[in-house]
């Protein structure tokens, strides 16, 4: 890494983005701590069974208020740049309508496509960075032989975010760093610590930044309340896999793949949701074994670590966050298209998730699935 | 790094000579201005020679002056002070935040508020606030000068609309203060609000001007200070300074110190649009305060522009800062009709007394040069000059 870049760090006001900008402060470059305001937290406070009291949380005056603390406890420039109309255009609504299809979709990919680099990226260079750091655990790599910037998993698998990163751009990839890509979360406690940040000891986020207390159902209910939209009337049929209607249901927005809790019905046997059917509102159920499948296709690909899939290849295949990657064949439908044939079949493939592929470390790019 | 800070709509440098006067008041003259005994003589003599000087800049008598914590507070007490539910209340819609979300607040304690718009120059008709008049309006609030602008209303028409029509009138002159010379009785105002520090005074410190006879309730309960109309110790260092930054500002008018503001403020708006395309005042034509210029850069986002300014060392504003310090499109220029991608590239340059024309010309040599490289950056702009 040359020296005395001018480089813009991504500042939450958490524990991983702080210690980023203080290691970087002590390697000597020049930083500018930004942070992003992407929702406003008091919107839907007290809005239809939302928390009246939202903190700790992404955006919350809190956070900020600790990444201003450490800008100043570092002797950085730091400033708040507002992105919540383009968060709102590019992360929320998608993230209503998705689940008013009967998908199940994953906000944090769109805001690391969309907002964290991108618009923050264009906000970096604007004001004479050259790149920008963020505390994700991943890794970024230039390759010679490829004349390819690689995103690869962290050292700490346990924190792995590559997950969430597939959509990135070459471009955006030769303007990223991500320091905490060797470490383990442990370590980044401990550096923070001997950085003499406060807030070392700040538990981790893990929710929806937007959705306080987790409950998506109820956000969704809340933002069209105050949007003036009616919820659109999803309401529909339980039927089994073999096409049997058991039962009614009130909106496929309350479901996701897999799920068994809720159903609203009674069987000897746990049931569980198969499918959703976002066309004629059905939500399929059916037993355990229903839910394995050998293939999925995804369409919206974004390739990393090759330019394009001439021949089929061979990769490991995650499908949500929380998922061990599985051998699989991946092939090239259209260019906007494939589809992934795993050895074993994987359970509860959702659409609206992402299918990313891996070769070893390295990902190779990934797709929504449909 | 030189710094060069042209944002003095926001605040204000307390000058040398205020500094000077004040700082007595902090330690050797400490007494409560309400306490019988001699420190308490000496603090209250340096109040009412304060207020003598605020009353003498806005042209009332002495007892018509309370002192107040800021412009803010004296907003909220004019509005607040004078209505009672069920009256309603003519305000615009270019009024400071102060205004707006306390006359926001009293349409939930039961008043009604009409905001009336602004024309493309940010002048309020003042035929639109007499055919606004209704039977139950009490009271008219309507700024003095606009803090994001400098756009100055035509308060003293409306002051004699409100006069034929007895119902109070209030005007913000926060922004006024210090920057034109204000005459009460001219405007025909009952309440005029000002603040310490956009005129060279420390923050935390404002007064309310209130006509002899209008019925003000308080906000707080408490002593008997200011006639009973602000509860509370006195501020006696912020009062003191502000009656000196008064009487600085009156001998600034009798020097033409104003004029010489606005020659700078040309000399920066003119060398701007000179050197920048696309680039133009917003409120063109309209009078203005002799210290603000407002310019939209076509193509910008104003955020990166002040963030890259402020890195290079000059401080300018845009729009309003939320209470994370993230910036919101400016409510003003939305409703003088601007568009929101306008609005946001839209700069505010606010100029104070300690301002030099060295540094208006180093400001001069940043501004196009930022805009340049913003623009080259600005995926929208390069669209643009590529389709044209």
């Amino acid at each position: 890494m040359q020296n005395s870049r001018t480089i813009a760090v991504a500042m939450s006001g958490g524990v991983d983005s702080s210690t980023v900008a203080a290691m970087l402060r002590a390697e000597g470059h020049n930083l500018i701590g930004l942070t992003m305001q992407l929702w406003n937290q008091r919107r839907l406070a007290g809005h239809e069974g939302m928390p009246e009291q939202v903190t700790g949380r992404c955006c919350s005056i809190d956070d900020v208020y600790d990444a201003r603390r450490v800008a100043e406890h570092l002797g950085i420039p730091y400033y708040v740049v507002n992105h919540e109309e383009r968060f709102e255009r590019d992360v929320v609504r998608p993230f209503v309508a998705e689940y008013l299809s009967g998908r199940t979709p994953i906000p944090c990919s769109l805001c690391n496509n969309h907002l964290k680099f991108d618009q923050l990226l264009v906000v970096a260079q604007q004001i004479g960075a050259d790149c920008v750091a963020t505390g994700h655990y991943a890794r970024v790599e230039y390759d010679d032989a490829r004349g390819r910037w690689l995103l690869k998993r962290p050292a700490d698998r346990s924190k792995d975010q590559t997950y969430f990163l597939f959509g990135l751009t070459q471009e955006q990839l030769s303007r990223t760093l991500f320091p905490l890509g060797g470490m383990t979360k442990p370590e980044v406690r401990e550096l923070a610590r001997k950085q003499g940040l406060a807030l070392a000891e700040k538990p981790d986020s893990q929710e929806i930044c937007f959705v306080p207390g987790g409950d998506y159902k109820r956000f969704i209910d809340a933002y069209l309340a105050e949007s003036g939209d009616a919820l659109p009337d999803t309401a529909g049929e339980l039927v089994t896999t073999s096409g049997e209607v058991i039962g009614e249901h009130r909106g496929i927005h309350n479901f996701t793949v897999g799920q068994r809790k809720g159903l609203g019905v009674a069987t000897g046997s746990p049931l569980y949701v198969i499918q959703i059917s976002g066309a004629d509102k059905q939500v399929v159920v059916g037993s355990d074994e229903h839910l394995y499948s050998r293939a999925l296709h995804a369409r919206r690909v974004n390739l990393i670590a090759v330019e394009n899939l001439r021949e089929p290849m061979r990769v490991s295949v995650k499908i949500r966050h929380r998922h061990e990657p599985a051998p699989a064949l991946l092939e090239k439908v259209s260019d906007d298209e494939v589809i992934v044939t795993f050895d074993q079949p994987q359970r509860a493939i959702t659409p609206g998730q992402a299918a990313v592929f891996y070769d070893g470390d390295i990902v190779v790019g990934g797709a929504w699935i449909t | 790094m030189p710094r060069i800070y042209l944002d003095n709509n926001a605040s204000t440098p307390v000058l040398p000579e205020v500094l000077d006067t004040m700082r007595p008041y902090f330690g050797e003259h400490f007494g409560n201005a309400s306490s019988i005994h001699h420190h308490g003589q000496e603090t209250r003599a340096a109040v009412e020679r304060a207020r003598d000087s605020v009353a003498l800049l806005l042209g009332c008598r002495a007892s018509e002056i309370v002192f107040t914590s800021g412009g803010t507070e004296g907003d909220n007490l004019a509005i607040a002070g004078l209505t009672s539910p069920g009256d309603h209340i003519l305000a615009s819609r270019i009024e400071h935040h102060a205004v707006l979300y306390a006359c926001k607040h009293l349409e939930e304690t039961g008043c009604e508020v009409t905001y009336l718009p602004v024309d493309g120059r940010g002048l309020v008709d003042p035929d639109d606030v007499r055919l606004a008049l209704r039977p139950n309006t009490k009271l008219i609030s309507i700024m003095m000068a606009n803090n994001e602008t400098g756009v100055l209303q035509p308060v003293e028409e409306i002051g004699k609309i409100a006069a034929e029509a007895d119902v109070y009138f209030h005007t913000d002159a926060v922004q006024a203060a210090g920057k034109i010379p204000i005459d009460v009785k001219r405007i025909g105002c009952d309440a005029l609000s000002i603040s310490g520090h956009k005129m060279h005074a420390p923050q935390g410190v404002g007064a309310l001007y209130v006509r002899k006879g209008a019925r003000l309730q308080p906000l707080f309960y408490g002593g008997r200070h200011e006639r009973s109309r602000r509860a509370g110790t006195e501020n006696v260092p912020g009062i003191v300074a502000l009656g000196k930054a008064a009487e600085l500002a009156i001998q600034g008018f009798d020097r033409d110190e104003d004029k010489k503001m606005s020659g700078l403020r040309d000399r920066l708006e003119h060398g701007i649009l000179a050197q920048v395309e696309d680039a133009g005042v917003n409120s063109d034509g309209a009078p203005r305060v002799p210290n603000t210029t407002n310019i939209y850069f076509d193509h910008i986002e104003g955020e990166s522009m002040v963030i890259s300014l402020d890195l290079k060392g000059l401080a300018v504003s845009t729009g309003a800062a939320c209470s994370s310090g993230a910036i919101e499109p400016s409510h003003v220029l939305i409703a003088m009709g601007l568009r929101t991608d306008r609005a946001r590239a839209s700069i505010r340059f606010s100029l104070g007394k300690q301002n030099t024309e060295e540094e208006i010309d180093l400001a001069l040599a940043l501004v196009p040069e930022t805009v340049a490289r913003l623009r080259e950056l600005s995926p929208a702009y390069r669209k643009q000059t590529v389709s044209s």
